[in-house]
């Protein structure tokens, strides 16, 4: 009886003890952030995690997925032409696309600050549309547009005697256009970056400069750029995985062509392994971004880490 | 108060349930065989899946099956992601609507349906060479050929700048009811009529993108002249007098065509014929139907038929959808009974029908409904859009190359950017030796990437990789080293 009752107390504290210890441990606002971020977590695990390991095990199988080849696969698209003209089109479309998204979107968001607060809700509004139309319907207007035959801009450069311009039928013009698009589309979303950013630069910087005698091109060159590199670093890295991974735009506007003059990796994995049957060969086309981008995120990330130091 | 069931009691009680057991009427459940899925190919014809849910729903009610349909668009690809996803998930429709060389891509998951191919054809006739070639392998059935979605993209002309611009009059060439009369409609007619129609100001609507349309028509005008690039057996044959004719030819054709005819596809020979631009495309009736619709004037112009003969024959590009079940299908046998009574003449005329005559059955005895020669505006426009006289092979491109082969050839285009690149100059011999090359590796790919089916193939494949030949060359070549 006695040990029971030296017992008893002895095992509610316990209870008590780890209740109050599970209370504290939700109250922390480390458990309490992860537990809300954990359907995201489960989300990513599902939808982005398991898949992109799954692609990488269908990479090392052979064409009827029943053999284990290794890189086989990668060593195949190796020695073949038409892959490696879809990696220098790959590479020319996203840089290219990027550096004229960033360009633009620096100027207009230049010019957008500078108008007065007042009127200046309206602008960002306007030029934030062709961002939030989803591309795969705004480009089918662009098909329209340089629709071989009833192109709106050959018409109205008929107009003036130029033309006609094969839009999509000649490989030069074929990239120009996707790239084109792709710029269209994209500008807006580092105008609006760039906006956020040149709003968080002190006036007092600028007045400094000023007092200083700096002309308009050294204030952005002394100023506003080293404020702004940072997102200009995050903004352009985040773009070129989304330019290096787009399908929709070259997919609706030239589905590749003229003679492969346009495939970028997705359009040409998706005609090698949906179109073509070889799934394999297409999930490993797909993954070949994946060190070229690694090896851009490093450079540019790098860049952050050492100014995050320095400050 | 419990009451104590005595023996007498029990056995009579036992004997009367038994007696009233047996007695009873069976009474069958709505869905007493159990349930049915199906993905069919969504037609773009307006109304007609109706008709295909209704043949579905009568067959249901009668075999006491639980039906549901999912009919998915060709539109984006969508049915041929559905095919990956469903392979790759081993789960899906117990029946799902194919494109001709899914069969034969999947053909390790197909289920054989030689039971019901067999009674089928014996019933309704032989199947034509290509549905043989797409549908089945090693003997084995893949798929019942679905006249859902099948069709022949021969030449729909117009009849009046024909007749002004090449002096050709198409419907005494294809009269309704008789025969052709189509010695003459040959490739250098159509040459020479290509030539007029250009110089009239109303160029043939013929694409050389890289899409099924454009690809369709360099088939065939490939296979009239001989011309393959992979032979039945798998042998190289790019570098041939066949193929360098061919390439010639279309290197002439290529110069009365649009100038921008390489940046078409699959939308834009449509649109050539119904805004009025030009005297003929390569398509099946559905642009005819869309100018019935929009333009009239356009379509009462419109008359299809056959494709021009070359050297080696009249072919013309034939793609048959198939209906097949896969191995890992829930519910197989119910799948097949409906196959079969979707493929009763009675059914495969309601389905055709509802289509306008675009869809075509590929068995024999069912190209002659009525419904080909009372379509119109003008009357009897699509007699001849089912070949029933039987005057030209129907064909697809790249065949007869091994079909695992022949689809890589297809999907990437080969033909029409060979073309192109000929036109453009490059020198014939670079031309073929590209193809050679391309296709050469299409073949390394396949022999030791392996997808051989059965393991013991798959082995030998590996082991002894066949020879690839260039016939017509004197280079030999032996195993391709991937150059």
């Amino acid at each position: 009886m006695m040990v029971d009752v030296a017992f008893q107390p002895n095992r509610v504290g316990g209870a008590a003890r780890k209740r109050q210890s599970l209370r504290v441990a939700l109250k922390r606002k480390s458990t309490a952030a992860f537990l809300m971020t954990l359907p995201l977590i489960l989300l990513i695990g599902i939808l982005v995690v398991y898949p992109a390991f799954y692609s990488l095990h269908l990479a090392t199988l052979n064409k009827s997925m029943q053999r284990f080849v290794g890189l086989g696969n990668f060593q195949f698209l190796f020695k073949r032409d038409t892959f490696w003209l879809v990696v220098e089109q790959s590479c020319i479309f996203a840089i290219t696309a990027v550096l004229f998204k960033a360009l633009i979107g620096f100027v207009v968001a230049h010019f957008i600050h500078n108008i007065p607060a007042k009127g200046q809700r309206k602008w960002r509004g306007m030029l934030l549309v062709p961002w939030v139309i989803p591309p795969a319907m705004s480009t089918l207007a662009w098909l329209w547009l340089f629709d071989p035959s009833y192109s709106a801009f050959n018409y109205t450069l008929s107009l003036l005697g130029i033309g006609p311009i094969p839009w999509t039928g000649d490989a030069d013009w074929a990239r120009f256009s996707v790239i084109l698009v792709n710029v269209w589309y994209g500008a807006p979303f580092f105008m609006i970056m760039y906006l956020a950013s040149l709003k968080s630069v002190p006036d007092q910087l600028y007045e400094a400069a000023a007092i200083d005698g700096a002309n308009w091109w050294q204030r952005i060159w002394y100023v506003t750029l080293p404020m702004m590199r940072n997102i200009i670093a995050i903004t352009t890295l985040f773009s070129l995985i989304v330019t290096f991974a787009n399908f929709d735009i070259v997919r609706i506007l030239t589905t590749g062509g003229p003679l492969d003059h346009t495939h970028i990796f997705a359009t040409y994995a998706f005609r090698i392994g949906i179109e073509g049957s070889d799934i394999p060969l297409g999930a490993s086309i797909s993954l070949f971004m994946v060190p070229i981008l690694a090896i851009a995120a490093v450079f540019i990330l790098r860049d952050i880490n050492k100014r995050g130091n320095e400050a | 108060m419990s009451r104590k069931l005595s023996r007498r009691q029990f056995v009579a009680a036992t004997a009367l349930s038994s007696a009233a057991l047996i007695t009873a009427p069976y009474v069958r459940g709505a869905h007493a065989a159990g349930k049915l899925t199906m993905g069919f190919w969504d037609h773009w014809v307006p109304g007609a899946n109706k008709a295909s849910t209704d043949l579905v729903n009568e067959w249901a009610a009668k075999e006491k099956v639980e039906v549901s349909i999912d009919y998915i668009p060709s539109q984006g690809n969508k049915n041929l992601l559905t095919i990956a996803a469903e392979a790759q998930a081993k789960s899906g429709h117990d029946i799902l609507a194919m494109p001709t060389w899914w069969p034969h891509a999947n053909s390790e998951l197909m289920e054989p349906v030689n039971d019901i191919m067999e009674p089928l054809i014996k019933q309704n006739g032989e199947v034509n060479g290509t549905v043989q070639y797409l549908g089945q392998l090693d003997g084995k059935w893949l798929g019942v050929p679905s006249c859902v979605g099948s069709q022949i993209k021969g030449p729909c002309s117009r009849i009046d700048l024909m007749k002004k611009l090449a002096n050709i009059d198409v419907q005494e060439m294809y009269p309704v009811g008789a025969p052709p009369k189509a010695d003459n409609w040959t490739m250098d007619t159509f040459l020479k009529a290509a030539e007029a129609c250009h110089k009239g100001g109303f160029p043939f609507g013929i694409g050389l993108g890289e899409t099924t349309d454009n690809v369709d028509t360099a088939g065939a005008i490939f296979q009239s002249f001989g011309a393959q690039l992979v032979d039945a057996k798998g042998n190289l044959t790019v570098k041939t007098d066949a193929v360098r004719q061919a390439l010639d030819f279309y290197k002439k054709l290529i110069a009365f065509l649009p100038a921008d005819a390489s940046a078409w596809d699959d939308a834009s020979n449509n649109r050539w014929l119904v805004s009025g631009r030009g005297a003929m495309i390569m398509n099946p009736p559905s642009a005819w139907a869309v100018a019935r619709r929009d333009a009239p004037q356009v379509a009462e112009q419109c008359w299809t038929h056959g494709f021009p003969s070359g050297p080696k024959g009249r072919f013309a590009p034939f793609l048959p959808y198939f209906w097949t079940t896969w191995n890992f299908s829930k519910n197989k046998e119910a799948a097949k009974s409906l196959l079969v009574y979707l493929s009763q003449s009675a059914a495969v005329e309601k389905m055709v029908t509802a289509s306008g005559g675009y869809d075509l059955p590929s068995f024999q005895k069912q190209t002659t409904f009525k419904v080909w020669a009372e379509e119109g505006p003008p009357k009897g426009t699509l007699f001849h859009y089912p070949d029933p006289y039987k005057h030209q092979t129907l064909s697809i491109a790249a065949s007869p190359a091994p079909p695992k082969v022949a689809q890589q050839i297809y999907a990437r285009a080969t033909l029409t950017k060979m073309c192109l690149r000929h036109y453009q100059g490059e020198s014939m011999e670079k031309d073929a030796g590209l193809g050679g090359r391309r296709v050469r590796r299409l073949y390394a790919e396949l022999s030791v990437r392996s997808s051989c089916s059965c393991r013991a193939e798959r082995d030998r494949c590996n082991a002894h990789p066949p020879p690839i030949r260039f016939v017509g060359s004197r280079r030999a070549v032996g195993f391709p080293t991937g150059d």
